[in-house]
């Protein structure tokens, strides 16, 4: 349920996102000199898609067993040095597989 | 060393463009299923450019948050532009004058920083104006065609692509995950974190936006804690 204005939201979230990217291109010419920094800044892209994706993911296909699937098709294909296209395009099929199958032989019966 | 073109910029962007056009699909049905319509998530798109902090705004626009919890969570999640952009600014040539560090850092992307950073040499500003344009099109004009087919495509299709978004951080992750600890160490902990958060009733309070700030900062100042990431300098004496 929403509960304010689509384009206020749209807004915030382009202003901010907008900010993140654009002031340390024009502010920024030094290097950072905190190992600590430096380390959080660097792991934190892996942190944030780590927590968005588990457990998500498994709720994102309607069934947790095509959602697992989907989810070692991405792994496998990116661990074998496919693009993120193929890697997205193969979780896809795997997953509409699975779920065919799933319809096919275990609901129906 | 030849001199790059805004066509280079164009003819490196065209898998970049691709891949977008199939997850900004992903996108535009998660927006749809929210109830925002297609014109609304294709402007979501056209001004943010960003999968993981979309998604994520989308999910606390669904869940009713407020304005604030949704700017904290763009900050969070759109962080690490702030390192792509601080790394680009190390290869930006002189045409890069203020204006035009105004314009380009709006496109700072994983991907198209992954090639701009990739190029030998300094880039200039007529390359990253080639590079940018396709794909902020196609992230565009997929969300919309998502958001606006979602409801068109039977729900077994659906149901598949929701996958889409999550795959693209999968294979993000796992192969860097595989070949570094403190990734691997990152990315366990990260996920632990965000299940006990999803599944411990004591711990419902929390929406899913704040979620993932806590679990991300939580996890990456553990990460850098425990495996400190060598400077640039040390790597340079080893």
């Amino acid at each position: 349920m929403m509960s304010g204005n689509i384009f206020i939201y749209i807004a915030v979230m382009a202003i901010v996102t907008y900010l993140v990217r654009m002031l340390p291109a024009v502010l920024i010419r030094r290097k950072i000199k905190s190992k600590l920094v430096n380390s959080f800044l660097f792991y934190m892209p892996y942190a944030a898609l780590s927590a968005m994706t588990i457990p998500a993911v498994f709720y994102a296909t309607g069934s947790w067993i095509s959602a697992a699937a989907g989810f070692a098709a991405a792994a496998a294909l990116s661990l074998k040095g496919r693009s993120l296209t193929i890697a997205a395009a193969g979780a896809c099929i795997s997953a509409f597989l699975v779920n065919l199958i799933i319809s096919t032989f275990f609901v129906m019966a | 060393m030849k001199k790059l073109k805004f066509s280079d910029g164009i003819r490196d962007s065209i898998p970049i463009a691709l891949g977008y056009l199939s997850v900004s699909f992903g996108v535009g049905i998660t927006a749809a299923s929210c109830g925002i319509s297609p014109l609304e998530a294709a402007a979501l798109s056209l001004f943010n450019v960003t999968s993981a902090g979309e998604a994520a705004g989308i999910s606390i626009i669904a869940a009713g948050g407020t304005y604030i919890e949704t700017a904290i969570s763009q900050l969070v999640i759109n962080l690490r532009y702030s390192l792509m952009s601080i790394s680009l600014t190390q290869k930006m040539d002189e045409s890069f004058t203020l204006f035009h560090r105004l314009t380009t850092s709006f496109a700072v992307t994983d991907e198209i920083y992954a090639v701009a950073a990739g190029k030998p040499g300094n880039i200039n500003r007529s390359f990253m104006y080639g590079l940018m344009i396709l794909p902020i099109l196609f992230w565009t004009l997929g969300t919309f065609l998502g958001a606006a087919a979602g409801n068109i495509l039977p729900a077994s299709v659906c149901d598949a692509l929701g996958i889409a978004l999550y795959s693209m951080f999968i294979a993000i992750v796992v192969p860097p995950a595989t070949k570094n600890k403190g990734i691997l160490f990152t990315a366990l902990s990260a996920s632990a974190l965000s299940c006990l958060v999803y599944y411990l009733p004591a711990l419902d309070f929390i929406s899913s936006g704040f979620a993932v700030i806590i679990c991300t900062i939580a996890a990456s100042l553990a990460a850098a804690l425990i495996f400190p990431v060598p400077t640039s300098d040390e790597k340079e004496h080893e």
